[in-house]
Order: C-alpha cells, then sequence, then structure tokens
C-alpha cells in the first residue's frame, strides 16, 4: 500500500509515495540514486551498507521505510560540507584507510556515529565499534589509525 | 598483423581527439599468454600492443591499461610509473583501465603480475613518448635534442627557460600515432622523482566520498534487476519449475530459456520477491564426500603425480638422515569473498554489446560473452569499473554472462547482481588439499631429505629453496587443471593459488626438524639456505622482530614463530607472536612482522598495504575460514558461519621492505599471505607445544591436535 514516507536526506527533505515496508538500501539506491550505501551480505553482518539515522549507525539493508519516517539520514554522500571533506575522510585518506573500497562508505559512516557517540575513543573503543564491519583487504590497521586521527582533529 | 588492427589504431586515435598516442609493443606478455589467449587476440583489435600513453592537446596524459583496479593500488603505481618516464607531475595523469574498446588487449589482472609484467611496458611507453615530444620540441625550438630539458610536462632549452614549449603545445593539431618496437632508455633510480614516492592514491577521493563507481552502481535507462532460480547443490538438475505465480505479479518479466530461469523487475526488492513465488524442483545427486571426508577422497581419485622437481637419491637421504621425519598436513576449501559480490550490467543496442562487470578479465569475458550471446568479440564491449575485491575469484565471469544472456532475451539493459549467498555458491574456491612430507636431517642439522608430495592444490610454493641434495615434489592435480570428481564444485585461484597450502606444510616440516635438532628455527632456516636473497629477508625479519635465538618451544602461553618463502618472484620472511592455550584451543595472532624483497618499489606506502592487506586476509583461512559443504551442497552461504578476520583480531603488523634496487620490481599483490598458516602454526607450537597439522586452526581443531 503506497503511502507517503518523508525523511531528511543528507540535510534535506526527501518525500517518496511508495510502500513503507521497501528496504531503505535498495530505495536509496534505486529511487534516490545514492550509490554510495553498499550492498555487501543482505543481512546485517558486513556493515557495507552502514548509514546514520538520528545519529545512530544502521543497517541499512536492516531498515525499512517506516523506520526512517521522520528522522534524520545522512549517507556518504551527506558526510562532505559544502565542499569540505569530513576529518575522517580525510584521515582515511591520509592512512590510506582503504584498497578496493567497497566497504569504505560503511565504514566511514560506522566510525562517524561511534565518534558522535564517543568523541574519543580509547583504541579498545574504536575495534569495538568497528567489529561488525568487515573489510576484505586488510585495512583495518589503517582504519583503525585513521579513526583516531579523526578523533583528534 | 592485420591490416584491419593498423586502421583500428588511427581511428582510435582519431577518435581521443587528437594529440599524441605512443603505443609500445611488449614481447615478454605473448610469452607468458596460452595458446589459447593467443587465438582470442587474433580478430582486428591491436594484438601486439600492450600500452598507450595520450597526450592531449590540453597538456593531460592518459594511460590506458587492460589491467584493472581492485583495490591493490596499480592505478596510482602505473601513473607514477608513466609520469616519471614521461616527465610529467602526477597531477596532470589520468588512468583509463580495463575498457576492452579503448585499452590494449590483457589477459587479466592476477599473479601479481601488473608490476613486474605491464609495468616496464609502461615505462617504455612513457619513455618513448618523452623522446617523440622532446624531437617535436626540437624541431620547433630549432635545437638539437640533446640541448633540452623536460620539465613538468615543459621542454626548456637547457640553460634558457625563456625558450620553452608545453606537451600541450606540441601536441596541439597533432595526430600523431607512435609505434615502439626499440628499447628506450629508462630512467635510474637515482633520477626517480615520481616512482619509489608513496603519493596519495588515485582512488582515494572517489572511494572515500561514495562517488567510486562499481558494476553495481551502472544505471541505464530501463534497466531491469534480475534474479536467477538456483539449484540447490552443484550438480544437481532442474526437473519442474512453475513460473506463474511469479508472472502475475504486476511489473515482473519471467525468462524460462536454454537452462535460465529468471525473474525481472525494475526494482531489485520485487525481482527478490517474485523469486521466491518460482516453484522448483531439482534432482540433486547424492553426496560424494563432505567437509570431513574430503581428504580421504582427494587423495583416492588423485591423478598420477606430476613430479615437478627430483634431484638426488632419496635412498641415500634416507641413508644419511639420523632422523626422519613424516608428516601430513590438511587445508580445507576457502571462499575469496570479497565484499563486492559478482556483478554486472549488460545493455544491447545495434548489435553492439555493452558489459559493465566487476571483473579481473575484462579481455576473456569479452570473448566469454560473445560466445554466450553468438556476436563477434569485437561487437561485445566490456567495462571495468572499479572492483570491489577479487582476490582470483573475479576472473570467471559467469555473472557477466547471465547478464548479457538476459539483456538479449529482454531486450532491456539488465544488471545481475549476485546475492551473498549466490557468491558463496558459485564461488571458485580455493582447493582442499593433502600434503604429504618426509623429510631428514643429519647430525649438523642439515637436510638431506625431502619428499614432498601434494595432492589437490597444486605446484605453486612447492619448491624447495633449501638445500637439499636429495629432494623430489610430486603434484597431484593442479587448481587450474583439477581432475574430474576430485573436487564436488568449482575450485579456482586464490590469492598465490597453491602456495598457503604448499608453505603452511612445508614451513612447518622444516620448524619440525630445527626444533629436534635442538636449534632457534631462524638459525635452522640459515644454515640450510645459501640464496643471498633469502637470508637478507631472514635477517631482516628477525632484526625488525627482535629475534633472540631459542629452541621451540617453549610452552609459556606465547611463543613465536617464523616462515619465509618465494613467490611471484618476491621473497618474503615473517615472524608471527601469539599466544595459545592448548585446553581452550584459542589462538590469538598478537604481532606480525614481515619482511620482503620485492626489488626495485614503485611506491612504497602501496607495497606495504598489500603486506598487510595479506596479512589480515591470511588471518581469515588460518583461523576461521573453511567452507562447510555436503557433496554439491554449500552449507556457509554468510558471514554469520563463514567468519572473516574482524577488527579484533588484528595483531600488530610491521613490513620492512628490504633494498634491492638493482631488481626490477617484482610481485606484491600475493607473497605475504603465503606463509601466514606456518608462521602461527610454528608460533603456537613454540607457545604450547601442540603442532596442528590443519587449517583452520578453530578452537576445536586446536584442541582435537593437543590431544592427538
Amino acid at each position: 500500500m503506497p503511502e507517503i514516507i518523508r525523511f531528511t536526506l543528507n540535510g534535506a527533505p526527501v518525500s517518496l509515495d511508495t510502500e513503507a515496508s521497501r528496504t531503505l538500501l535498495w530505495v536509496l539506491r534505486t529511487d534516490l540514486a545514492l550509490t554510495g550505501t553498499k550492498y555487501g551480505c543482505g543481512a546485517g553482518i558486513c556493515g557495507s551498507c552502514t548509514v546514520v539515522v538520528d545519529g545512530r549507525a544502521v543497517r541499512a539493508c536492516q531498515a525499512d521505510l517506516a523506520f526512517v519516517n521522520g528522522k534524520e539520514v545522512t549517507t556518504i554522500e551527506g558526510l562532505a560540507r559544502n565542499g569540505e571533506l569530513h576529518p575522517l575522510q580525510r584521515a582515511f585518506h591520509e592512512h590510506g584507510g582503504f584498497q578496493c573500497g567497497y566497504c569504505t562508505p560503511g565504514a566511514i559512516m560506522n566510525a562517524y556515529a561511534l565518534l558522535r557517540e564517543t568523541p574519543r575513543p580509547t583504541r579498545a573503543q574504536i575495534l569495538e565499534g568497528m567489529e561488525r564491519n568487515l573489510c576484505r583487504c586488510g585495512a583495518h590497521q589503517r582504519i583503525v589509525r585513521a579513526i583516531e586521527e579523526a578523533s583528534h582533529a | 598483423m592485420p591490416d584491419t588492427s593498423r586502421v583500428g589504431r588511427r581511428d582510435f586515435v582519431k577518435a581521443l581527439g587528437g594529440g599524441i598516442l605512443v603505443v609500445v609493443n611488449l614481447p615478454m606478455a605473448r610469452a607468458l599468454s596460452p595458446a589459447e589467449e593467443m587465438q582470442r587476440r587474433q580478430r582486428g583489435y591491436p594484438d601486439d600492443i600492450n600500452a598507450y600513453v595520450h597526450i592531449a592537446e590540453d597538456g593531460s596524459v592518459t594511460l590506458y591499461s587492460g589491467k584493472i583496479e581492485m583495490g591493490q593500488g596499480v592505478m596510482t603505481s602505473l601513473a607514477q610509473e608513466a609520469a616519471e618516464e614521461l616527465g610529467v607531475s602526477l597531477s596532470g595523469m589520468r588512468v583509463v583501465m580495463g575498457d576492452t574498446d579503448s585499452c590494449p588487449w590483457d589477459m587479466g589482472t592476477f599473479g601479481s603480475l601488473t608490476t613486474r609484467m605491464f609495468g616496464p611496458a609502461v615505462r617504455k611507453a612513457a619513455a618513448r613518448a618523452r623522446l617523440v615530444l622532446t624531437d617535436l620540441a626540437a624541431d620547433r625550438l630549432g635545437v638539437a635534442r640533446e640541448s633540452l630539458t623536460v620539465e613538468d610536462g615543459v621542454v626548456y632549452v637547457s640553460g634558457d627557460r625563456t625558450r620553452r614549449v608545453t606537451y600541450g603545445e606540441l601536441a596541439m593539431g597533432e595526430q600523431i600515432l607512435h609505434e615502439v618496437d626499440e628499447e628506450a632508455v629508462l630512467r635510474t633510480v637515482e633520477e626517480f622523482t615520481v616512482m619509489g614516492q608513496s603519493p596519495r592514491r588515485f582512488d582515494g577521493i572517489d572511494k572515500i566520498t561514495g562517488r567510486a563507481v562499481y558494476a553495481g552502481d551502472i544505471r541505464r535507462p530501463g534497466m531491469l534487476y534480475a534474479r536467477l532460480l538456483r539449484p540447490p547443490a552443484h550438480g544437481a538438475t532442474l526437473t519442474q519449475v512453475d513460473t506463474a505465480a511469479a508472472a502475475a505479479m504486476p511489473g515482473i518479466t519471467v525468462v524460462n530459456e536454454g537452462g535460465l530461469v529468471a525473474v525481472l523487475a525494475e526494482d531489485p526488492e520485487r525481482a527478490a520477491r517474485a523469486l521466491s513465488l518460482v516453484e522448483s524442483e531439482f534432482s540433486v545427486v547424492e553426496a560424494e564426500a563432505d567437509t570431513e571426508s574430503i581428504f580421504d577422497h582427494i587423495v583416492r581419485v588423485a591423478p598420477e603425480p606430476d613430479t615437478g622437481e627430483q634431484e638426488g637419491d632419496l635412498e641415500q637421504g634416507r641413508r644419511n638422515s639420523i632422523r626422519t621425519f613424516e608428516a601430513t598436513y590438511y587445508n580445507g576449501y576457502v571462499a575469496h569473498a570479497p565484499i563486492e559480490p559478482h556483478t554486472a550490467v549488460a545493455e544491447i543496442a545495434d548489435g553492439r554489446a555493452t558489459v559493465w562487470s566487476s571483473t579481473q578479465a575484462p579481455f576473456s569475458q569479452q570473448e566469454t560473452i560473445a560466445r554466450a550471446i553468438g556476436f563477434a568479440p569485437d561487437a561485445v564491449r566490456v567495462i571495468t569499473p572499479y572492483v570491489g575485491g577479487g582476490f582470483g575469484g573475479k576472473v570467471p565471469g559467469q555473472q557477466a554472462v547471465e547478464a548479457a544472456r538476459l539483456a538479449q532475451i529482454t531486450g532491456r539493459p539488465v544488471q545481475v547482481a549476485w546475492t551473498r549467498a549466490e557468491e558463496f555458491f558459485y564461488d571458485t574456491f580455493r582447493p582442499a588439499a593433502v600434503i604429504h612430507v618426509t623429510s631428514g636431517i643429519d647430525l649438523e642439522g642439515r637436510i638431506v631429505l625431502w619428499d614432498y608430495h601434494v595432492y589437490g592444490a597444486g605446484s605453486r610454493g612447492s619448491d624447495v629453496f633449501y638445500d637439499v641434495p636429495n629432494r623430489r615434489v610430486r603434484v597431484s592435480g593442479e587448481w587450474g587443471r583439477a581432475p574430474e570428481g576430485m573436487h564436488p564444485f568449482a575450485v579456482g585461484a586464490w590469492r598465490a593459488p597453491a602456495a598457503n597450502s604448499n608453505r603452511f606444510a612445508a614451513e612447518q616440516q622444516i620448524d619440525m626438524m630445527a626444533a629436534t635438532a635442538d636449534m632457534d628455527p631462524l638459525q635452522f632456516r640459515l644454515r640450510n639456505t645459501k640464496d643471498p636473497r633469502m637470508i637478507a629477508v631472514l635477517e631482516a625479519v628477525g632484526e625488525a622482530a627482535g629475534w633472540d635465538p631459542a629452541v621451540a618451544p617453549r610452552r609459556r602461553g606465547r611463543g613465536r614463530g617464523i616462515a619465509c618463502g618465494i613467490d611471484a618472484e618476491t621473497y618474503v620472511a615473517l615472524v608471527a607472536e601469539v599466544t595459545a592455550d592448548a585446553m581452550t584451543g584459542v589462538v590469538r595472532v598478537e604481532r606480525v612482522v614481515c619482511a620482503q624483497d620485492m626489488g626495485l618499489v614503485v611506491n612504497p606506502d602501496g607495497a606495504r598495504m598489500q603486506m598487510e592487506g595479506c596479512i589480515a586476509m591470511g588471518l581469515g583461512y588460518v583461523l576461521s575460514e573453511e567452507i562447510r559443504f555436503e557433496g554439491g551442497r554449500i552449507l556457509d552461504s554468510n558471514f554469520d558461519t563463514y567468519g572473516l578476520p574482524r577488527f579484533s583480531w588484528m595483531p600488530e603488523i610491521e613490513t620492512v621492505l628490504v633494498q634491492n634496487d638493482d631488481l626490477p620490481p617484482k610481485g606484491g599483490g600475493e607473497p605475504a599471505i603465503i606463509n601466514m598458516g606456518a608462521v602461527v602454526a610454528n608460533a603456537v607450537f613454540d607457545a604450547t607445544g601442540t603442532r596442528v597439522f590443519r587449517l583452520p586452526m578453530t578452537p576445536e581443531n586446536v584442541r582435537a591436535a593437543a590431544r592427538d
């Protein structure tokens, strides 16, 4: 049953006339043409579809539109403001915190939510916070350093 | 070479909008191509050219490479090589990769070959382009070539900077095609300003902003998302299918043609729902082997071995041994598990097919797709966007063939993006392997006997680089041509194929002999090799790790191990420190130090990233990863049961690049992963006194080993 879904996406209002049961990941990637959020496992395990909803990291493959109705959604495309990269993005770039780049948007968004909650995390807190994000290329050590640096920016 | 290809190249330079195009031959690549690949190239497309460098009228330089970027960083390092030889700054470089229409033929991105095989072609093309441009400048400025200096894309009269012309000005109004057969003088290490540096990666900004485009991000007008009916097991056949309920859904296109059963929709979720309405029955063949029985099965069905290496007399070796050692090593199947599953978008219009594919081998996919849809190869264009990890798993291109066939049948652009379950099902796994080793040492702790037999994995990494007078290496079944019936599903190249299995066995066997000889394992290795490159990496890793000589096992719950090997012409040695508990079976890798001699290093930070990636990825096959199966039925379908390495598992990783600038660049994508099994197993032995002969070292397997 189509209905009007309204939420804020990367700072701008969005209104969709569609089914509330549709999955956020696919609506972002199709209707809204934001392909930075990636499908990796479809089961909320790998974290490559991580977006931030009302300040918290959410697996977009596990969230439906009803869940984001009235909320504020930030995706990787909304992290840079006025052409300025977010400190996390700069730190990932500087430290080489990626290789193939496919898990990177989800990793950055998860780290973004982590730093919102814990602005100066210890290394143990970073490891714990990133534990559910998978990276197959093995950029872990550099990702941790990038998050540490961004937390001191 | 047929004339058509020359015309094709002239058309190509016209299509580029003028400027100067320099193309170079690389005869070495021909030697590497199998005959089949050679035949594929006889089709009008430039068949003898390996690298293009184009200088546009605005002075920008584009490198065209049939290689692809899947995270290994070659987009950046190849640009460095071109910029260095051409005399331009890196910021003026563009790189186009993996597009069969504009890039020179390439056999595929695998085997850690890009830097050692393709890099030289790029340097030659760029060096020659610099000469072409300098000659043009000499004409323009009315001086001899020798009196000119190139800096940052500007040609000066040496000593008079006011007399100058830029590359862009030289390319202006030109349409020059220059073919290179001759040798060009390359810049030396002392002259390098771009090579040997570690600039920020070319793909960095795209990847941290979400702008990087992967195959699944391609959108075409009218594109349909397809979901395909899959069998429950390999070897199963479809006996009955009913698509009526799916077809009744609005907005669903059903295809049932030539063994392809698919549902397609403009919304991927709708396609998934429609697939769940397809009723099907399959007949499944009875399982011949499972996760546990596979090892006996492999040995039972193994073909007569190929003898790779034989020296001396094994009987003499036995007689000279004061002690012989016999052991059997095992590893199961592992998945490539790139985070991006296989994906392709295909569009067919005006008799031409365009396929965007996540692939390591765009040119072989072009052939495969063309055959599948009955097109001539040059009517198929494969474009490779960024690839979200490959590791050898994205050489076959089943998903691209599926997308192309469905595009042909439906007349619409089609995306096929495998689900994680499809990815686990159709992956070409690293083969399970059984390795049997008999070895012996003499009174002085020298290895005098080495009788080695590997089943299932293949030969890579089985060469004996220790000084063993009496030795034999036998190989039953290569991963690339697995004997029918040996493996219940497809196997393929998995990052340093076969070498991970072989080094796991060989370097534990070495360690076992060292322990019995009451020798420090590093000293034992040094005693048994005269290879200066091996000695250098062993000494370097020992120094970096702070290695104090000691005989293993020390049984302190903490331990350290060492292992070494050669892969892609690169020498590598690792030290690992672990904590391990034989009672619980829990192993934690605390620190890994890796020293590598890979010849001249084009991009040191990029090389280190590959070493770190090998170590991190390697932890998976060492500690947790194993595909569980019953016959052709794959029991792992997602990351909940198939555990990849996680952040909390990461050891401190330290990398050492052993300088060897006189040697041309060697491979970097794979060497550091090959010893991960043995280096951790050797450390576990030091910590607990338990030898683990089977990968992965799960708590269950370690406890079982401790009981034996």
